[in-house]
């Protein structure tokens, strides 16, 4: 299959790619802490972001900088402590199919094959089960795993599982993908692959994505924008636009524009665990 | 890279060294054309695995032989040493017995009444313990106000619930069936509600983005992650079904197998006690294989898992 066929296989199901007006995310003063009193735990603290339409954000960070905390606030999965998130305008109350998840690994049913993990949305939502099949056929095809429609996830690796995840989160046609380091379990070669493979699907969707990752170069290669975490309490210290073209390519990576977005990234970064690191000896 | 790597990534996952077991591949190919998965050829793979199987079967046979020549040399030479056999029927007496009743229908109705007893109970039991156990699992409230009942009443024998079960309910049969349901009901319940514990929170988080909520949670996520321990829980549940219908039985009732082996004992009819009791033991391991045999379709998705 190329990108023709996938075209073609959008026009035979709609309109999958979302109005450009869809999939807005204003994130309002939000703080997340968990626990309480002196064991409380502020994970994401007064963060205020706005995230337009079809743009692909990746939050950078170490970990328990509170990228995921940030994210699952979005997904509703987190309830914010104070403030609040707006989808489109709507206040974020709890989880929903607008907003399609991909996890970081293990979270396909493992007593659903493939099919009908990825038809388990618009299952959810109603359609029937002949529906169901024929959009997780298409998605499947996206993805590029239509042989694998009657496996179960223990039988495929990583990196296809991970793949299900990406199509069974796209069937919903969600406005906005959140994507939490889906491709951390994964190695080197095949995560490249993963890379250019979302960002392939993407294009075609237009979907805004919020990308949580701490690994600057998949930030850098995926993202128009990197916001760069700090951690304990958490928060967005820098908001650094990636100047590189698309579609992206592999070898962009030693161009001047990938390499001075990462060395910004890298001092806001290296200035972070400087101070963290300050704090603890004091 | 080409696009079409890109796109279908399987042409690249081959090209960055197979992170896949070739077998995998190539039986989903084969299978492409129908649009279904094909199993693999089992013949070759069954005659093998048949061999360590007949081999088990034949020193199960001959362990059960060796029981049966000690049991009847015990009875023949009224062996009594701590145990007194001289009182015991040999295997041969038993063997007659055996053939006797298996003939009569009134043993038919004994053994019928029993099972249907115990059928009854098991049902009531599962379609009680698997929600009740579940719902402990998952709901806090839920769990804080079941638990101090299942701690208190689980450890009552069966036996010691037949009074009361007498002055419960309306009829024998009744009191009867609610002592075995009981017996069931406990394990059931225990284990359905650690299986529900377990429930993975990323699957059930999975589910809820993908519009799930409530009774979909319940039915897509919770129930199939604790349905391998519900069905350890099913399994030891009619086990302890036959024990406790026994005890109902010995106490009241006009049929059943353990007012069979209990009326044997008061006639006299010491053959008979022993067929009662074997049959209770052969109906019992039938039973409980029943149930195995019954979840194993619905538990296939683990074979697939290495």
């Amino acid at each position: 299959m190329n990108v023709a066929t996938t075209h073609t296989l959008f026009r035979q199901h709609g309109t999958p790619r979302r109005s450009t007006e869809e999939g807005r995310i204003d994130i309002e003063d939000v703080s997340v802490v968990f626990g309480s009193g002196p064991a409380a735990h502020t994970a994401v603290e007064r963060t205020s972001l706005a995230i337009p339409p079809g743009e692909f954000v990746c939050l950078l960070g170490p970990s328990g900088c509170g990228k995921s905390s940030l994210l699952n606030a979005i997904a509703g999965h987190v309830r914010p402590t104070t403030g609040a998130v707006r989808v489109d305008g709507v206040a974020v109350t709890g989880p929903g199919s607008d907003r399609g998840m991909v996890f970081q690994q293990y979270s396909l049913l493992p007593w659903k094959t493939i099919r009908e993990n990825v038809a388990l949305g618009p299952r959810l939502a109603g359609k029937s089960r002949g529906e169901a099949d024929a959009t997780a056929g298409t998605f499947l095809n996206i993805v590029g795993l239509s042989l694998y429609a009657n496996r179960y996830p223990a039988e495929l690796s990583g990196g296809m599982q991970q793949r299900v995840g990406i199509a069974r989160a796209l069937a919903n046609y969600p406005s906005v993908l959140l994507m939490d380091e889906p491709f951390g379990a994964l190695d080197a070669q095949t995560r490249l692959v993963m890379q250019e493979n979302l960002l392939a699907i993407w294009k075609e969707f237009g979907t805004t994505v919020v990308f949580v990752t701490h690994d600057v170069d998949e930030a850098i290669f995926l993202a128009d924008r990197v916001l760069v975490m700090s951690a304990a309490p958490g928060r967005v210290i820098s908001d650094i636009r990636v100047p590189l073209p698309r579609p992206r390519r592999p070898e962009m990576a030693t161009e001047p524009g990938f390499v001075e977005t990462k060395r910004q990234c890298l001092a806001v970064i290296r200035e972070q665990s400087l101070r963290a690191f300050e704090n603890q000896e004091r | 890279m080409t696009l079409a790597a890109i796109i279908r990534p399987e042409a690249a996952d081959t090209e960055a060294g197979s992170e896949e077991p070739a077998d995998t591949r190539t039986t989903a190919q084969a299978g492409a054309g129908s649009g279904q998965v094909m199993p693999a050829p089992k013949s070759r793979q069954s005659i093998a695995s048949m061999l360590p199987r007949l081999r088990d079967a034949a020193i199960a046979g001959l362990a059960l032989l060796l029981g049966v020549v000690f049991w009847q040399i015990a009875t023949e030479r009224d062996l009594q040493y701590i145990v007194n056999f001289s009182n015991v029927p040999g295997p041969l007496e038993v063997y007659e017995a055996f053939l006797a009743n298996i003939t009569d229908p009134v043993f038919h109705t004994h053994l019928l009444v029993s099972v249907k007893r115990v059928a009854l109970s098991f049902a009531l039991a599962t379609a009680v313990g698997v929600p009740v156990g579940l719902l402990m699992g998952r709901l806090r409230l839920f769990r804080a106000m079941a638990m101090p009942y299942v701690e208190i009443l689980r450890p009552i024998p069966a036996v010691a619930w037949i009074p009361l079960a007498i002055l419960m309910w309306p009829t024998e049969e009744s009191s009867i069936v609610y002592i075995t349901f009981l017996g069931a009901v406990f394990p059931i319940v225990l284990n359905a509600m650690h299986g529900a514990e377990q429930t993975p929170e990323v699957l059930v988080r999975a589910v809820r983005s993908l519009g799930g909520s409530g009774l979909s949670i319940f039915w897509h996520v919770v129930l199939p992650a604790a349905l391998p321990s519900i069905a350890a829980g099913l399994a030891i549940g009619m086990g302890v079904a036959w024990f406790s219908l026994l005890a109902g039985e010995i106490i009241s009732g006009q049929y059943g197998i353990g007012y069979f082996t209990w009326d044997a004992y008061s006639m006299v009819r010491t053959p008979d006690i022993v067929v009662g009791m074997l049959m209770i033991g052969l109906l019992g391991s039938l039973s409980t294989n029943l149930v195995h045999r019954a979840m194993r379709p619905l538990l296939r998705w683990r074979e697939k898992a290495r």
